[in-house]
């Protein structure tokens, strides 16, 4: 009777370790699953005229597919929008979410602190359909038309929440010695934060960017109401432009285009991962 | 530069913060305000009429939030199978190995993927799988949506319950060890009160996630403005009828899709709060 009860405990500890192992595994499927499609159905696509040319329209599109050619044509108009966007909301966002984030870090037991914190979770969690709103009534509506300039305000909105709470972890953990040694040298506030706090967070602070630029770059929905998307590559900020999530999505809902979908998403895939992945040894690097 | 003007700087960094969240609900709710006196708040919510022909306009949000709620309630109860798991694998069975690291990569991986690409993954492979089960005709559907969702949210729920479970004190897990506690059991009567609350709260911020999730949803959910009737009939969320709609819209829709956008403002951030005050809670114990 003793064994028995001994070993169905025994047996439902292996049980469960069983298990556990094999729906972890388990979630390595789907990425997988994804990375290998993409890369399957989109690498075929990849050439150096995909990545150097604009998109095609669907008439010339329509043409190729009826002789039974590949579609001529590529994402380069898509590439430089979410470039030129990209850059403008990070020269705007980096300065300011710092800031913050040392406000914040230096001001912990503030209430205005606190309240500040609480909001930057808020707009952290908003979801990004919502920010997509809000700057069509800030931006699009004001300026009569969609732009540039009104995606890139988007993407500021969401990349700023990750900025600051990266900056802000990251100064938190300086030791307060390096602080009260700068000081006791002499040297003011704004000289220590300067140049003894921000460079020394540097690595923490440079992976915060890093990780809020990737996950900007894949958005769609905030973008659809305020960068609108364009066929032709243009520079200009004062109107529409293309996006390479706004192509993919562009390139979904034209039968035409839709060779053009798997080589889109191989591209903005690997921009991502990149970004990821060398932000994670930044920070691996910077830690130790 | 002068301190003084640099803590002024430093301040005037932390009011943009304030200033764009006012401005949200400022401008939401003065852009709604349209539909809602329009319609009545409880009206507005609680009928499912949308129908756009000029001159007999009626908008209503039910449809769109038995959408949201159900897509995200089928996604968590996907998700738990799979991130429970994880988290005790990162956080229990393999703590601080190689293999821990290599499956936390993978889930961070799987956070970093675009949603629109999850969408075009769903539409392109999963949808067919769902047809030729037979489990609904056309494919796309809520129950087709909240699968991807429950990938999506994977990696939220996952790191963050792995947080709470590493935290448990090893000295309690030891005493149960010493007197012949198998590990299963450590782990029912040890880890899960400890964290358990910990645990919860992650999977309320990963609702949060779910609730907001756009494009995937878009793409699988079949956009259609009626109220479901079952799990595999199409549907439509708040999130995803905005995508759809916001476009081409003005007037009195634009106004409706603005209070849609507003309710789902509201809901996002009561459940973002809920769980932060909870992980602030599971953190002092």
């Amino acid at each position: 009777m003793q064994t028995h009860h001994l070993k169905r405990r025994q047996f439902i500890n292996r049980l469960l370790f069983v298990l556990v192992c094999f729906f972890a595994a388990l979630t390595s499927v789907p990425l997988l699953a994804i990375l290998g499609e993409v890369l399957f159905r989109g690498y075929s696509q990849f050439s150096w005229d995909f990545i150097t040319e604009s998109t095609p329209t669907a008439f010339k599109a329509m043409q190729a597919i009826a002789a039974g050619e590949t579609i001529p044509g590529g994402i380069a108009n898509g590439i430089v929008g979410t470039l030129l966007m990209l850059a403008m909301a990070t020269v705007v966002a980096v300065p300011v979410g710092v800031l913050c984030g040392v406000y914040l870090a230096e001001n912990r037991k503030s209430k205005f602190a606190n309240f500040v914190s609480y909001l930057t979770d808020l707009l952290q969690g908003t979801p990004s359909v919502i920010i997509g709103i809000i700057t069509y009534i800030w931006v699009v509506v004001p300026m009569k038309t969609y732009s540039a300039i009104a995606g890139s305000v988007a993407l500021f909105i969401m990349m700023l929440p990750l900025i600051i709470r990266s900056t802000e972890e990251t100064v938190k953990i300086l030791p307060a010695s390096l602080k009260e040694a700068g000081l006791a040298l002499g040297g003011t506030y704004s000289k220590v934060v300067l140049k003894i706090q921000l460079p020394t967070a540097f690595g923490g602070i440079f992976t915060g960017i890093l990780l809020a630029v990737s996950r900007v770059i894949g958005e769609t929905a905030p973008l659809m109401f305020t960068a609108l998307g364009c066929s032709m590559l243009r520079w200009d900020v004062d109107k529409p432009i293309a996006a390479v999530p706004l192509l993919i999505w562009e390139f979904f809902n034209d039968p035409n285009l839709q060779q053009l979908i798997w080589g889109a998403s191989l591209f903005l895939l690997i921009f991502v991962l990149m970004l990821n992945i060398t932000a994670k040894k930044i920070a691996k690097k910077w830690k130790s | 530069m002068n301190d003084k003007i640099f803590k002024i700087v430093l301040f005037t960094a932390a009011l943009v913060i304030p200033f764009i969240c006012g401005g949200i609900i400022y401008s939401l709710t003065i852009d709604a305000s349209d539909a809602i006196s329009h319609f009545g708040f409880f009206e507005f919510l609680s009928s499912s009429e949308w129908d756009y022909t000029p001159g007999k306009e009626q908008y209503g949000a039910l449809p769109f939030i038995t959408g949201t709620l159900l897509t995200t309630l089928l996604a968590l109860l996907f998700c738990i199978p799979f991130s429970l798991p994880v988290s005790l694998f990162v956080g229990e069975y393999f703590k601080g190995t190689r293999m821990a690291e290599i499956l936390s990569t993978v889930t961070d991986l799987l956070a970093g993927i675009p949603s629109i690409i999850y969408g075009l993954w769903g539409f392109y492979m999963l949808r067919p799988i769902i047809m030729a089960l037979n489990i609904s005709p056309q494919g796309s559907g809520i129950l087709t949506a909240a699968l991807v969702l429950a990938i999506m949210i994977v990696p939220y729920a996952a790191s963050l319950s792995a947080e709470f479970i590493k935290m448990v004190p090893s000295d309690l897990k030891e005493g149960a060890y010493s007197l012949g506690a198998t590990r299963a059991e450590v782990i029912r009567h040890i880890v899960f009160p400890v964290a358990g609350s910990g645990v919860f709260s992650s999977y309320i911020l990963a609702i949060g996630r779910a609730l907001g999730e756009t494009m995937t949803v878009t793409m699988l959910i079949g956009n259609t403005n009626q109220m479901p009737d079952s799990l595999t009939a199409t549907g439509n969320t708040m999130a995803s009828i905005i995508a759809n709609q916001f476009g081409e819209a003005d007037g009195l829709k634009l106004s409706a899709l603005i209070a849609i956008g507003l309710l789902l403002f509201c809901i996002t951030a009561i459940i973002n709060m809920i769980g932060k005050v909870l992980i602030k809670r599971a953190r002092i114990v």
